[in-house]
């Protein structure tokens, strides 16, 4: 892995500046360690072989006191520059990947990548704090405080500081060649550690049944042996894995204890002065710290490197290119025309749309009927512009679609999808969707087209608030809310996908009567399997399962 | 507090290990604390050059330290993370044995998957508070008071501000930080919560948000609510870093104190040149422990929240109560009789079902009819002995099953639920769950009366073909025929069907039903349904609403008069596929 992803420079413009911030009080740090020590040194040194008394060191000590302050001042520095731009990043790294999402829109969006992508824009995100906070400050601090260390002590003597400049490398040797091996032996463990807790939560849900076959006592016993098994293994692992650990800090404890004991020697021999000794024997660990910091906060990094990888795979996606024509002919008057489309998404082998052709004429209301899996839904996805024909075209009179600016071509659709989705909010924010400006009564009066009555009969009317996914209403409920939102939206085109799925046929019978007011006076396609719909349609579309390629 | 006791004694077991991770841990600290002590020695002593053999036992003292702190340190680990992980162990089965009482009546996350999994991960996060709270910060205090207890054979007065910054730092800063961390993650939490819910929004109902023309607007509400959460995470970072700077202060403090003091003392004589230097310096050692508290006081936080979710459901309440002398099961055949049933969920105000009768004789097959929310499932429940009634009784040949105990219960009436679990293993385990001992041709046998042999067979691995987590590799219908396929292989005396055409679509559900119906023929069977094709072929059949029976005879008695079974039979009729 590289240390520092340029992609993040260009991604999350705050970086450049938090660099500069981490360099800056990096310096300082360097500066004032090499400061304290210098200090201590000379006034140790000065009480114990001089007979300084407190008065003569007067000066000294104050400057100590300030070293100390600042020493505080750019403790609490580093921590507010590395959470505030931490949060700044995760804002504008979030906000890129889902206005990146969006204009790849619902075609690229697919239902197993959308779980992927809300992980991503939250935890993803938040795995960044490692990285950030942690990570980023401590690579600069290992790279300026021992080279500040190292040639203070190299001035003051040479031989301790040849005995640093030896041993300081073979850290960040120790720490790749253990790291990798205790890696390698990682990553297989945490295979076997997601695939315990997998375990674990296959048996707790499906408890129930566990109970019902008499079998939730036997697993007791497995739970406890597999439990068993892993704490083993996973000793095993840590045992090779802290081992990085001790190496390092055996390298470091070792090159203090060699360090000390040289200087301690020729101190003895007369070859060194007593500041001198102490000042090298307070600046040695200093070298190893941060590089020692470094290798623990590595691996608090390494999540946060993985999910910002992840982000910018999403961020690099092309967007297809987008029409701008905005001269939409009048659906009124113009037709809409599929002309022999055929539509493939990306790692699939069969073509979800072969060869397909479809006329809707002004005020024209089709049925779309046919075998699961045919591309029914594909067909009307085609038409509200989320996936693009890859073989022929569709035509809005005389346009081709695909040269219309998307957003002016939606505002002339009204699309109710498979699964329509009702969003956290009161029930008159949802049927607003389309149109945010609509006033109280025009949402009573779209729900009371849509069959969705019962809304006025709620304590608090249009302002009853709705869980996540409209929790709290029936299927059919919420299926009428969001027809509500179509007949608000007012557009001469409407596309219903499946629109009575999942409804019982209580529910069916009222949704129905609102869609053939809908459908009067405007041009609609649906896409159903169920024969009550056919007959509030004036033509009956038949589209076959896509012939298997030879 | 309570939190941190319920930890330890969930740790009682690994006492011994804990115990041996502190000292090991505190001995680390003290090596590295001695190493710079002696080290210091060592340098002012030879600077009075003494001859060489007086320093042989300090720099014998300095290798060894420095060797025995890696080695320590390493232990100290290893032992604290074996402590974990037997924490986890006891930790994990004793929530599975609550579980196993009270699920799932008694535990409302049954029905929903996060929350469970939520659990599971609490519980891992309760061994993460010993790794991560207890072991640092007794550490630190055992080390802590080692350090002040050797300054203060050496200059008590430095001792004295030694104890003072390092109390200091090891309890005023934490404290501040879980204050002022109470205070913005009680504002970060709703921020979080908001931006999350509109990002899932975002994503999982992009078709809706875009087709309508929402999409731009939502993603400005979104990066202002971020905005807005950035603000508050840099003024969370504003505590976080006054708690930093704080223990730079109190370390760097602790020099200087005992810097001051020393210098005085020798100078008046009091204290002899040779120890200064150790006296100054063993603060700068001594703070690595007290560092270490500052973000164990966040991971407590953190934990003390999974703690309080694990804790709530060890002491929950079971839904059912076990006889204590349970009496013998009585022999088949078996006739299962309902009288006067009321029953209500835990935590209901209103009972789920209210004065129900019924009786099941063996092999005879009724039906239960009724909307949602009519109570069906609750009867379903009450009869496995997931619920208990609160009024009325069930009785298993005359027997009050409440009297009988629940496994036996079970052993005799066996339920193929709505949303049957399918484990994450193979098609062929998956059904031998009912009965260990069936052979390879019993299942095959049974896959055939779910007309699911000939697409078992199809598949390139067979019944080996792994069903993958929660049944996601097999279509719904699938699913509910291997679950089906393991309640007849289990072949119970009695049997109850929850709505298995539940969740599947209407074509998929009526020829469902139809095998199913075929399949229990002659077996004792209550059937839970909301569809009523097929259901002539039952012996009787009840419509419940609201708890209440409000009709019952048989299928062609009910059709033939005027009311809601007829009313019901009408609607489904007219939305029959004429195709």
């Amino acid at each position: 892995m590289k240390p520092l992803d340029r992609r993040l420079l260009r991604y999350a413009r705050t970086t450049r500046t938090y660099l500069a911030d981490c360099v800056a009080l990096g310096l300082a740090v360097a500066g004032l360690l090499i400061a304290q020590a210098t200090l201590l040194a000379d006034m140790i040194t000065g009480a114990f072989l001089d007979g300084r008394s407190l008065s003569d060191l007067r000066t000294p000590m104050i400057l100590l006191g300030a070293v100390v302050i600042g020493r505080a001042l750019v403790a609490w520095m580093q921590e507010v520059a590395a959470f505030r731009s931490s949060a700044a990043v995760k804002a504008q790294l979030r906000s890129r990947l889902l206005e990146h999402t969006v204009r790849l829109g619902p075609g690229w969006l697919s239902e197993e990548r959308s779980g992927e992508l809300a992980t991503l824009a939250i935890q993803g995100a938040e795995a960044l704090d490692g990285y950030f906070s942690r990570y980023l400050p401590q690579l600069v601090l290992g790279c300026l405080v021992p080279t500040a260390v190292l040639s203070w002590v190299l001035r003051a003597d040479l031989v301790a500081g040849v005995t640093i400049a030896l041993t300081l490398p073979l850290i960040p040797i120790f720490m790749v060649l253990v790291g990798r091996a205790a890696q390698r032996k990682m990553d297989r463990q945490w295979g076997t550690l997601s695939l315990l807790a997998e375990h674990f939560l296959d048996v707790v849900a499906g408890l129930p049944t566990l109970k019902i076959f008499g079998r939730a006592a036997a697993q007791t016993q497995t739970i406890t042996t597999i439990t068993g098994d892993y704490a083993r293994t996973t000793m095993s692992t840590l045992r090779v894995s802290f081992l990085s650990a001790l190496v390092l800090e055996l390298l470091s404890a070792l090159a203090v204890a060699l360090v000390a004991v040289a200087v301690g020697l020729r101190l003895l021999a007369g070859e060194l002065g007593l500041s001198t000794a102490l000042l090298v024997l307070m600046l040695t660990p200093e070298a190893y710290w941060p590089l020692r910091q470094l290798g623990i906060h590595y691996h608090a990094s390494v999540e946060g490197v993985a999910a910002a990888q992840r982000i910018f795979a999403v961020l690099e996606t092309p967007v297809p290119p987008v029409g701008t024509r905005v001269d939409l002919p009048d659906l009124a008057s113009s037709a809409v025309r599929v002309e022999d489309v055929t539509v493939k998404y990306p790692g699939r082998a069969e073509p979800a749309l072969q060869g397909a052709s479809l006329d809707l004429l002004p005020g024209e209301v089709v049925a779309l009927v046919g075998p699961s899996g045919c591309g029914k839904s594909t067909l009307a996805a085609l038409l509200v512009g989320f996936v693009r024909p890859d073989r022929g075209r569709v035509l809005i009179g005389e346009r081709v679609l695909a040269e219309l600016d998307l957003d002016t071509w939606r505002r002339q659709v009204a699309y109710l999808p498979q699964h329509p989705r009702l969003f956290a909010g009161t029930i008159a924010d949802n049927v607003r969707l389309g149109a945010h400006l609509a006033s109280d009564d025009e949402v009573r009066r779209a729900l009371h087209t849509a069959g969705a009555g019962f809304v006025e009969r709620l304590p608090t009317g249009i302002d009853t608030p709705l869980g996540e996914r409209g929790s709290g209403l029936s299927a059919g409920q919420r299926q009428r809310i969001a027809l509500a939102r179509t007949f608000l939206r007012d557009t001469p085109l409407v596309i219903l996908d499946e629109p009575t799925s999942g409804l019982d046929v209580e529910s069916e019978a009222t949704v129905l009567d609102a869609m053939r007011q809908l459908v009067a006076g405007r041009t609609a396609l649906l896409v159903t399997h169920r024969p009550a719909l056919l007959t509030i349609a004036d033509r009956v579309v038949r589209l076959d399962r896509v012939a298997v390629a030879a | 507090m309570s939190s941190l006791l319920r930890v330890l004694v969930f740790a009682r077991a690994v006492r011994g290990r804990l115990a041996l991770a502190v000292l090991t841990g505190a001995l680390a600290l003290g090596a590295a604390v001695g190493l710079m002590a002696t080290s210091a020695w060592l340098i002012s002593r030879a600077a009075e050059h003494p001859p060489i053999l007086t320093l042989m036992v300090a720099i014998a003292a300095v290798r060894a330290l420095s060797i025995g702190r890696g080695v320590l340190r390493y232990a100290e680990r290893l032992v604290g993370h074996g402590a974990a992980l037997g924490v986890l162990r006891e930790l994990r089965v004793a929530v599975w044995k609550r579980l196993e009482a009270i699920a799932p009546a008694g535990l409302p996350e049954y029905r929903s998957g996060d929350l469970l999994t939520r659990l599971v991960a609490d519980v891992d996060a309760v061994a993460d508070v010993l790794l991560r709270v207890m072991i640092p910060a007794a550490v630190a205090a055992v080390a802590g008071a080692g350090t002040v207890a050797l300054v203060y054979w050496l200059l008590p007065s430095a001792a004295v501000t030694l104890l003072a910054t390092m109390l200091f730092a090891a309890v005023a800063v934490p404290w501040l930080i879980a204050r002022a961390g109470r205070r913005t993650e009680q504002r970060l939490v709703p921020l979080r919560g908001r931006l999350t819910a509109l990002a899932v929004e975002l994503i999982h109902g992009a078709p809706d948000l875009i087709a309508f023309g929402a999409a731009r607007r939502r993603l400005s509400l979104l990066a202002s609510l971020d905005g807005e959460l950035a603000k508050a995470q840099a003024c969370s970072a504003r505590t976080t870093g006054l708690a930093a700077g704080l223990t730079a202060l109190a370390a760097g403090l602790a020099g200087w104190a005992a810097l001051a003091l020393g210098i005085s003392a020798v100078h008046s004589g009091a204290f002899s040149g040779v120890a200064l230097a150790v006296v100054v310096l063993i603060p700068l050692a001594a703070f690595e422990g007290v560092t270490m508290l500052p973000p164990a006081v966040q991971h407590l936080q953190r934990g003390r929240r999974s703690v309080d979710r694990v804790s709530e459901v060890l002491d929950r309440v079971a839904p059912v109560r076990e006889a204590a002398a349970p009496v013998a099961l009585p022999s088949a055949p078996y006739t299962v009789r309902v009288v006067g049933l009321r029953a209500h969920w835990p935590g209901a105000g209103t009972p789920a079902l209210n004065g129900v009768d019924l009786e099941l004789r063996p092999g005879r097959r009724v039906a239960v009819v009724g909307s949602s929310g009519s109570g069906k499932t609750t009867l379903v429940s009450v009869l496995v002995r997931f619920l208990d009634p609160s009024a009325g009784q069930v009785t298993l040949n005359g027997t009050d099953i409440t009297t009988l105990a629940s496994d036996d219960v079970r052993c005799v009436i066996k339920l193929c639920a709505q949303d049957g679990h399918l484990f994450d293993t193979t098609i062929e385990e998956n059904v031998r769950l009912a009965r260990r001992s069936a052979t390879p041709e019993a299942v095959r046998a049974v896959l055939a009366q779910v007309r699911l042999l000939e697409w078992v067979d199809s598949l390139p691995e067979g019944a080996q073909t792994p069903v993958g987590e929660h049944g996601a590799r097999v279509s719904g219908g699938q699913r509910q025929r291997i679950a089906l396929a393991r309640a007849l292989l289990a072949d119970p005396p009695v049997l109850l069907l929850d709505e298995p055409a539940e969740h599947l679509d209407l074509a998929t559900a009526d020829v469902l039903t139809a095998d199913l119906l075929a399949a229990t023929a002659g077996r004792t069977t209550l059937f839970v349904t909301h569809r009523l094709a097929g259901l002539e072929a039952v012996d009787e059949v009840i419509v419940v609403h609201s708890g209440r029976v409000i009709q019952r005879g048989s299928h062609a008695a009910l059709i033939a008069v005027a009311g809601p079974y007829r009313r019901m039979w009408d609607r489904e009729r007219a939305a029959v596929d004429p195709v």
